[in-house]
């Protein structure tokens, strides 16, 4: 509780309790500013995408567009359904936004400035991440639709799909967590300590360290778990009208769609915060140590806190651009393909992520300059099992295959032939 | 009819290879596309502000001729217009005035509700005095706004020059042409100068 003391020592005597209100109104506005900003950076990005201007009317550049809309939809007609559940079909969007909120309270912005600092942080985010679900779940059962239900179904299925890999994935940047300058060579799930022990040399990060298949399968799943396409499955406007959301309006649907983004936003600061360094700058550990004390002496300790909460912002919008490019980029999955990529390629890829990051870690002690050369062999290692592996996988179902085999059998007989 | 196949494009025919399955170097492909297409130049135009100047040939709202020469309208009421508009947008009055042209319309209305921009008006008008402007963006909040009245008509022909030069170009050419088919079968023929009528032959 590192804020809360200091907020103390200077002499502000409130109660811890009024400290973390505080704490969390203030986190609440940024993360809700981001959510809203994340939306008009989607609608700029996907214009520009497609050689448009977007929104760009309201105040300048369009950067009052957000608070348009939210007015528009603060003024539209609340309607919920004759027979939907009335009392689930009210709840279902506030789980959603809760639960994306609160996630943001395990995550450190800087050395020292996280609200909860819980020595079970990567769990609370994995078990946040599966209470999301039930929104959007409950809220395709709720509205008493097809195509609600059908949406939520598709939710739950993906979540549970995804979830396992996102795990797995995560155990394995747990075993490095205990390395560099933590001080302990015992994993921790805390996420202060899984940033700390990236140290603020580039190279320990674990985008590095795990770089392939690790980072990847997180990412993918990120995807996934935020319902962004090409996983955006539960909404599919084009085969599903609405998805889970197709009965909502208003502001219901406005906390639907807000989650969305707050989703996007807190992916971003997880990626950031377990591969990307967290708030750790970008150069080395000599030049961070000699900038910490030259700033502490000169300008005060709050520049270079200014300084970290400046590189993991920076860090979060990376992904946030990524988020919003890949999704004006790739058309959506199967339900299939998502199933075999879900558990047929990136559950197994994980497992053995898992193993050859427990003996990279083995044999080395947790050493960085040891670890590198493994990273590589894990790749290779990686990249042949699913050479082999994929040999005989077909993206084709055995009837399509059959039927393709056939009419290449009658080519090779008569090329050249008239029909 | 045979179909003769000479050559299947083998990705068509052909299951996934290698690489396109493990979906990454695609997706990067694709990826940097779109990135490439974040700098190129929009296609977008910035409506009220940046206007579209319409070609000649585009018929906008139908407008009467302002003679510079003379001060006053082309128009000699004769009521071609009226009748042949299709939608019945067009309604003259008549009235007799001292000038050469010896009438002139009391009153011309085309509703702007009912205009259709055909352009038949136009070309049924023996005195080039109503052309299809290059005028598009016409918006009412009231039904009786939409009945344009011979003020809101008339436009001096100095604005109108495109237009006018475009019928005398295309118009005539085409009128031309016409009359020299017909006289292929009726006999010698004088070729028509600017905008004359043409005396059709049964």
């Amino acid at each position: 509780m590192a804020i809360q003391q200091r907020i103390l020592e200077n002499g502000l005597n409130l109660s811890p309790t009024l400290t973390s209100l505080i704490l969390m109104a203030g986190v609440l506005f940024v993360v809700l500013t981001a959510a809203a900003y994340t939306i008009w950076v989607e609608r700029r990005v996907s214009a520009w995408i497609q050689n448009r201007v977007g929104p760009n009317r309201v105040g300048p550049a369009g950067l009052l567009q957000p608070l348009a809309d939210v007015i528009k939809l603060v003024l539209k007609e609340d309607i919920i359904p004759v027979n939907a559940n009335k009392a689930i079909h009210s709840a279902a969007p506030v789980i959603s936004v809760l639960v994306a909120v609160a996630t943001f309270a395990v995550i450190p912005v800087a050395r020292g400035f996280v609200i909860a600092d819980v020595n079970i942080g990567v769990l609370y985010i994995l078990a946040l991440t599966s209470l999301g679900v039930y929104g959007v779940t409950l809220a395709g059962w709720s509205s008493n639709s097809k195509y609600s239900l059908l949406g939520g179904l598709r939710s739950s299925a993906q979540m549970i799909s995804y979830e396992l890999s996102m795990g797995l994935a995560l155990v394995a940047v747990i075993l490095l967590s205990g390395r560099g300058d933590a001080g302990t060579t015992v994993g921790s799930l805390t996420m202060t300590q899984i940033v700390e022990s990236q140290t603020a040399n580039p190279l320990g990060w674990n985008l590095v360290l795990q770089f392939f298949p690790g980072f990847w399968i997180f990412f993918t799943a990120a995807f996934a778990e935020t319902n962004r396409l090409p996983f955006d499955l539960p909404e599919a406007e084009q085969e599903l009208v609405g998805g889970y959301h197709t009965e909502y309006s208003s502001m219901k649907f406005a906390l639907f769609f807000v989650a969305e983004y707050i989703n996007m936003v807190v992916s971003s600061a997880v990626l950031a915060t377990l591969y990307l360094g967290g708030y750790q700058l970008p150069i080395g550990r000599a030049a961070d140590q000699l900038l910490e004390a030259w700033m502490t002496t000169h300008v005060g300790h709050w520049a270079y806190t200014g300084a970290q909460i400046t590189a993991f912002a920076l860090k979060t919008c990376i992904f946030i651009f990524i988020f919003v490019w890949v999704r004006w980029t790739l058309p959506r999955f199967k339900y299939d393909q998502l199933m075999n990529l879900g558990w047929k390629a990136m559950l197994p890829l994980a497992l053995l992520n898992v193993f050859l990051t427990a003996t990279m870690v083995l044999i080395t002690g947790g050493n960085l300059w040891a670890m590198l050369p493994f990273v590589l062999i894990n790749a290779v290692i990686t990249g042949g099992i699913v050479m082999v592996a994929s040999r005989h996988n077909s993206t084709l179902s055995p009837v399509q295959r059959a039927r393709l085999e056939r009419r290449d059998k009658a080519k090779q007989l008569q090329p050249n032939e008239t029909v | 009819m045979a179909i003769r196949i000479t050559q299947v494009d083998p990705k068509l025919s052909k299951d996934l290879n290698f690489w396109e399955r493990m979906y990454l170097p695609e997706i990067l492909k694709g990826m940097a596309y779109t990135f490439k297409q974040m700098f190129q130049p929009t296609f977008t135009r910035q409506y009220p502000e940046e206007q579209w100047i319409p070609p000649a040939s585009f018929r906008g709202r139908p407008v009467l001729v302002l003679e510079e020469s003379t001060g006053v309208e082309r128009c000699v009421a004769c009521g071609l217009c009226a009748r042949v508009c299709p939608p019945l947008a067009i309604f003259v009055q008549a009235d007799e005035t001292l000038l050469e042209k010896e009438r002139r319309p009391a009153i011309f209305e085309i509703n702007m509700l009912r205009c259709i921009f055909c352009g038949f008006c136009e070309e049924v008008c023996p005195e080039e005095a109503i052309v299809m402007s290059q005028e598009y963006g016409l918006s009412f909040t009231d039904r009786s706004q939409a009945k344009f009245q011979k003020e809101q008509l008339l436009i001096p022909s100095a604005q109108l020059k495109d237009r006018l030069d475009f019928l005398h170009e295309y118009k005539d050419a085409e009128r031309n042409r016409l009359a020299e088919q017909v006289g292929k079968v009726t006999g010698p023929h004088v070729p028509m100068v600017d905008s004359q009528i043409i005396p059709v032959q049964p």
